[in-house]
């Protein structure tokens, strides 16, 4: 049964240094405030996973959280790079950040496997491109029916995976809806889990097509209101455009960013 | 006739290349506004379809991202990512993909990975592949966008993100990819296609008011252009309403 804790306790007891950890969300629901709360809590040699590094991973990156990063596109969606990805790959500043790479279709297929108790997935995929040469986790495997050459990608199951989601009730029962990206499989591939949630509720009403992970699947559930900004919860708020335009500045600069940093953290620099 | 950018030429003939009823998976960007405006203009009934889960997507402005709110307040369906890629894209479903690329060589590679030779170093670290490799794969043809320079249009990518043409026409069937591959680039400047025997891309269509000689020194490899080289129509006053309405509504 998921307990509800604060968000410093949950994170404090559910990610350690070098544990292998999924914040999923795409554009939609990002956990933005378990990231900075990780960066709070000074976590070092994580390995991050998610389909759509966004700006939350730049910030972890640029605090010197991870040592790698598994990923299919990194990028500040409709704004442009993230600058403290790429001086990490390309400079590594602040520290080395080692990356595994996929497409989208890849890492999709590896939370599916994950989820499902499974070695690995199987898709038709990567054929002709440079991604396997790069990686030993994309492999061709033959159909033992048809002898057709597909592709095999391993599970991923992190050590624990954080989303956000609309609500929960206090059981721990989490109730999400719009755009669910790989919410689920993270989840359900992990073998931690948390969830922050816009509200606890008494009673969850029932939402046609909503996506519900129950209390006994999930770790940790805890109330952070807006932990999803400057992305959006769909029905609570929107997503805060700006803000994405104005973290390409601040990405931009090691110094900017020190300041971003330091703001964030509360210790000077 | 009023005036128009070159990147409005661009816009509109990939519109253009949609045609009505079609299904197509966008890329955000100038493919995201090139879908949108064919449904503005001559293909109301296209389907729109989002690697972020939206099928049938109608937004009412240009999306900031695949992601965006409004894809799945107005989308026939919202999906989860893996049935998007594996029961809608896979299987060979989606008609048109419609890719942007950073770089793009002779047989229609795409490259969105790194820019230089070693990978583990590059000169510049691209987002990388999102869902393009698949894309590029499986839809039955992909068309791809993007502005023309010796800089963008390369004699060979420097990474394979998702492959086009190989190394010449027989390749994809070789490798046993199911979708014809790249059909179409649409630039700033004009259109190419593979050329029928050896896939390599061949300029057949050059835009109102540029030259042969403008594509030619702005593409990578010795550009050879069709022999019936043609004129693309100019944006009619319609298109470029939209076009114009679009944009202004996206900020």
């Amino acid at each position: 049964m998921a307990r509800v804790l604060s968000l410093g306790e949950a994170i404090a007891e559910l990610v350690h240094d070098g544990d292998t950890v999924a914040l999923e969300g795409f554009t939609h629901l990002i956990p933005v405030a378990a990231g900075h709360e990780i960066i709070r809590q000074g976590r070092r040699n994580l390995t991050l996973v998610r389909m759509t590094p966004d700006i939350v991973y730049d910030q972890l990156i640029g605090a010197g959280c991870a040592s790698k990063l598994i990923f299919s596109w990194g990028g500040n969606p409709g704004v442009g790079s993230l600058h403290r990805f790429r001086d990490a790959v390309q400079h590594s500043w602040p520290v080395p950040l080692e990356i595994e790479e996929h497409s989208h279709a890849g890492m999709a297929n590896r939370y599916v496997a994950g989820a499902s108790g499974l070695p690995f997935a199987v898709l038709r995929g990567y054929t002709g491109t440079d991604l396997p040469a790069q990686t030993d986790t994309i492999k061709p495997i033959t159909c033992p029916f048809t002898g057709e050459q597909l592709t095999a990608v391993p599970a991923l199951n992190p050590d624990v995976t954080i989303v956000h989601a609309q609500r929960a009730d206090r059981a721990g029962n989490v109730q999400l809806w719009g755009i669910a990206g790989v919410q689920k499989e993270a989840v359900l591939a992990a073998k931690r889990s948390l969830v922050t949630v816009e509200e606890v509720v008494d009673e969850l009403e029932p939402r046609p097509g909503a996506l519900v992970l129950p209390s006994w699947a999930v770790t940790a559930v805890a109330e952070v209101p807006r932990g999803a900004a400057p992305s959006y919860a769909a029905g609570y708020y929107e997503r805060d455009n700006a803000a994405y335009q104005t973290w390409d500045e601040i990405g931009r600069d090691r110094e900017e960013f020190a300041k971003w940093l330091n703001d964030l953290t509360g210790v000077k620099a | 006739m009023s005036e128009y950018t070159a990147d409005e030429m661009m816009s509109i003939a990939a519109a253009r290349a949609l045609g009505e009823g079609m299904s197509c998976f966008v890329g955000i960007g100038l493919p995201s506004t090139a879908a949108n405006l064919a449904r503005r203009t001559h293909a109301p009934n296209l389907t729109l379809i989002y690697e972020s889960g939206c099928l049938g997507a109608k937004p009412s402005r240009l999306p900031l991202s695949i992601g965006d709110g409004e894809l799945a307040d107005t989308a026939d369906a919202v999906v989860s990512v893996p049935e998007v890629f594996n029961y809608w894209l896979q299987p060979g479903r989606i008609d048109v993909g419609f890719l942007g690329a950073a770089q793009l060589d002779k047989f229609g590679n795409i490259n969105t990975t790194v820019i230089g030779s070693d990978y583990h170093d590059p000169k510049v670290r691209l987002p990388g592949a999102g869902g393009a490799p698949e894309i590029a794969a499986s839809c039955k043809e992909v068309f791809v966008v993007l502005r023309q320079s010796k800089r963008t249009f390369v004699d060979k990518v420097d990474f394979v993100t998702s492959f086009g043409h190989g190394t010449g026409r027989g390749d994809r069937e070789r490798l046993g990819l199911r979708g014809a591959g790249p059909t179409l680039v649409v630039t700033d400047l004009g259109l190419m296609r593979p050329d029928p025997d050896t896939a390599e891309l061949t300029l057949t269509e050059l835009h109102p008011g540029i030259e042969l000689e403008q594509v030619v020194e702005a593409t990578g490899w010795t550009l050879k252009a069709a022999a019936d080289l043609k004129t693309t129509p100019a944006p009619t006053e319609r298109e470029l309403t939209l076009l114009r309405e679009l944009k202004k509504a996206g900020e």
